[in-house]
């Protein structure tokens, strides 16, 4: 029985008087990994920044299930209305991988993982310090816990900022072009990275990407955005969309303007 | 609400050199745990042990706080070449502990952590001077040659740019060279009148100021100001575009980046702190002024006259040389600074930060060497 993780209703995006999309509903499942999907410059980014509160919607609610210790009456919270507290306990809760990685340039990795258990948790300093070494390992980081961001690869940072995001053990992982500037091997492992760490933590992953190899090999659901009509045109498992939907655009976007 | 189980560690022996480790409870990062400690110390006691079997069937709730323990006890088994069966363990936890150990570690383990003992400090601390100075150099030799191809009409940069910069580094510093000018004028009248006054001779207080702000404070002031407010920005900017890899791209076009952002800032920078120094020569005199008419009973005729006698030509031309030396000083140190900058938001901070100690130490040395230089040839 799927239980909803993740509600949007009737979500409008706007920076000022400029819609960027509208109408948006959609449902997150736990254990999803759910992928954002369209064209470039059809607000993936930008939905994905409202889910995290970064901004803030002109209309519409988004919907946390489950995620706090409301009661059985009522597990849904709306994010963006709920006071600042109640925003920064579901935000403990989830963890987010930016495009560029993200990394804090003047700390060591382990004190960028550090940083959130220090803040948020009542640990001892050697503990951190094996949960950070920890992190690493499970990204394949082991023994660059004191290397500065600048003296690793993109690739690497990318599985650093990984790292952080799942410092807090979150139940939802916000990932932003996770593989955008890396080369195919990597993307692949870090497509079945992500799968892993959603198997194992039991977290729900929202991906916003334009990849096709990583949306066909690990989306479970997804929803379409579009550019023109503003709005969602399609929504579903990826590849369900590949086989049976009729609009013309989805149909082109999947099969990369039919060469595919 | 359920009931917090807490988090349990049984370690039972085996006989054949086997350790069964159970684990029940619930294993939280919020709550305390059992440290791994506990059963590294057990394994140090009884060397004979080569195979540790984890029991979670009576494990509930768990995170982190579990991995972590696994991960240091693994950690030390490794060391020992103990043999650590996770087959006990809930499914995800055991797939986690697999994930952490697929990859053999290849990063240095005690990278940067060490610190060099004091004659490799200090030895480290020569090769960075030498390499200082050799990129020095460098910059110097670079800028020449744009600055020839600039006099031979040949630099390629955006003329639009460089208007701008004369605007960001001209006009609008007027304000704050208007106030320290004034104010340091009406300093040096005050003190100086004091003293004066002792022998009766305040209206010689005119010549000080006058020559005081003309041949020194004048252009110092207006290029301490103009270091701290466009030294420093001029290494940010050129700091940002290195991390942002703008100053790459201007290279791959193979535009000069000395000639298309160094060169317009530099020329912007000696053409106006001379007329931002004469400015300020100006507003400082009047406030000498404005102190010796209201407190020393000096009349405002008196004090021009007095000026203008004290002043020569060649004072002026003095403060305005050295105002433009200051201009190449501040530019090129600013400039320099950003161009040399690494890639991370923390060394563009550092690149402002030495791009002003730099220029203000160049400014004095260079102020003591020209009043030296002038006073020889006497000027």
């Amino acid at each position: 029985m799927p239980q909803p993780h993740i509600i949007v209703r009737d979500l409008t995006m706007a920076y000022g008087e400029r819609v960027i999309q509208s109408d948006l509903n959609f449902t997150i499942q736990r254990g999803d990994i759910f992928v954002i999907m369209g064209g470039s410059g059809c607000g993936k980014s930008t939905l994905l920044r409202h889910l995290i509160g970064l901004l803030t919607p002109a209309r519409g609610e988004i919907l946390y299930c489950g995620v706090l210790e409301t009661g059985e009456d009522k597990p849904c919270l709306d994010f963006c209305r709920a006071n600042a507290q109640t925003r920064l306990q579901i935000l403990r809760r989830v963890g987010v991988l930016y495009q560029s990685g993200a990394l804090w340039s003047s700390m060591t990795l382990a004190e960028n993982i550090g940083l959130p258990l220090a803040e948020y948790t009542d640990l001892e300093e050697d503990e951190i310090e094996a949960l950070a070494s920890l992190k690493l390992a499970l990204v394949g980081l082991k023994g660059f816990e004191d290397y500065y961001p600048f003296e690793i690869s993109g690739g690497m940072q990318k599985r650093a900022g990984l790292a952080r995001a799942i410092a807090l053990d979150p139940e939802i992982l916000f990932f932003d072009e996770p593989s955008a500037g890396l080369d195919p091997v990597s993307a692949k492992r870090l497509d079945d990275l992500i799968v892993e760490l959603r198997d194992s933590l039991g977290a729900t992953v929202v991906i916003v990407t334009h990849e096709l190899p990583s949306i066909m090999a690990i989306g479970t659901n997804s929803v379409f955005l579009d550019a023109e009509s503003r709005t969602q045109i399609a929504q579903g498992p990826p590849r369900d969309l590949l086989e049976s939907s009729s609009h013309p655009k989805v149909k082109e976007f999947l099969t990369r303007g039919g060469t595919l | 609400m359920t009931e917090i189980h807490k988090p349990a560690l049984l370690a039972c022996r085996h006989e054949d050199g086997r350790l069964r480790v159970c684990l029940g409870g619930n294993w939280l990062l919020k709550h305390p745990r059992p440290d791994a400690c506990e059963v590294i110390l057990l394994l140090r006691e009884a060397p004979q042990i080569r195979q540790i079997t984890i029991d979670g069937s009576d494990l509930e709730r768990w995170d982190s706080g579990l991995l972590v323990f696994l991960y240091q006890l693994l950690d030390y088994c490794k060391e020992k070449d103990i043999l650590l069966d996770c087959q006990g363990l809930p499914e995800g936890a055991r797939r986690l502990m697999k994930l952490a150990t697929a990859v053999s570690p290849s990063g240095d383990p005690g990278h940067g952590r060490k610190p060099p003992s004091w004659l490799e400090t200090i030895g480290l601390e020569v090769i960075e001077l030498a390499e200082e100075v050799y990129d020095f150099i460098h910059f110097v030799g670079e800028s020449t040659i744009a600055g020839i191809r600039f006099m031979r009409g040949k630099a390629r940069y955006r003329t639009g740019d460089f208007w701008l910069l004369l605007q960001e580094c001209g006009p609008q510093a007027l304000p704050i060279v208007s106030l320290i000018a004034l104010l340091v004028g009406l300093i040096l009248a005050y003190v100086g009148a004091i003293q004066l006054q002792l022998f009766g001779a305040q209206i010689y207080v005119a010549n000080l100021v006058g020559l005081g702000t003309v041949r020194e404070m004048g252009a110092m002031m207006t290029a301490v100001i103009m270091a701290g407010r466009t030294g420093s920005a001029y290494a940010a900017q050129l700091g940002t575009m290195q991390v942002n890899e703008e100053i790459d791209a201007l290279k791959t076009l193979g535009l000069s980046p000395m000639e298309f952002l160094v060169l317009p800032r530099m020329l912007a920078l000696i053409l106006m702190v001379p007329l931002l120094t004469l400015y300020a020569d100006t507003v400082g005199m009047i406030g000498g002024a404005l102190a010796s008419v209201s407190l020393f009973d000096v009349t405002l005729l008196e004090y021009a006259y007095q000026t203008q006698a004290a002043l020569d030509l060649s004072d002026i031309m003095v403060g305005l040389f050295k105002a433009a030396v200051f201009g190449v000083l501040i530019a090129a140190a600013g400039c320099m600074r950003g161009i040399q900058c690494q890639r991370s938001a923390q060394a563009v901070g550092e690149a402002a930060t030495s791009a002003v100690v730099t220029s203000i130490v160049a400014i004095v040395v260079a102020d003591a060497l020209l009043t030296v230089l002038f006073t020889r040839l006497g000027i």
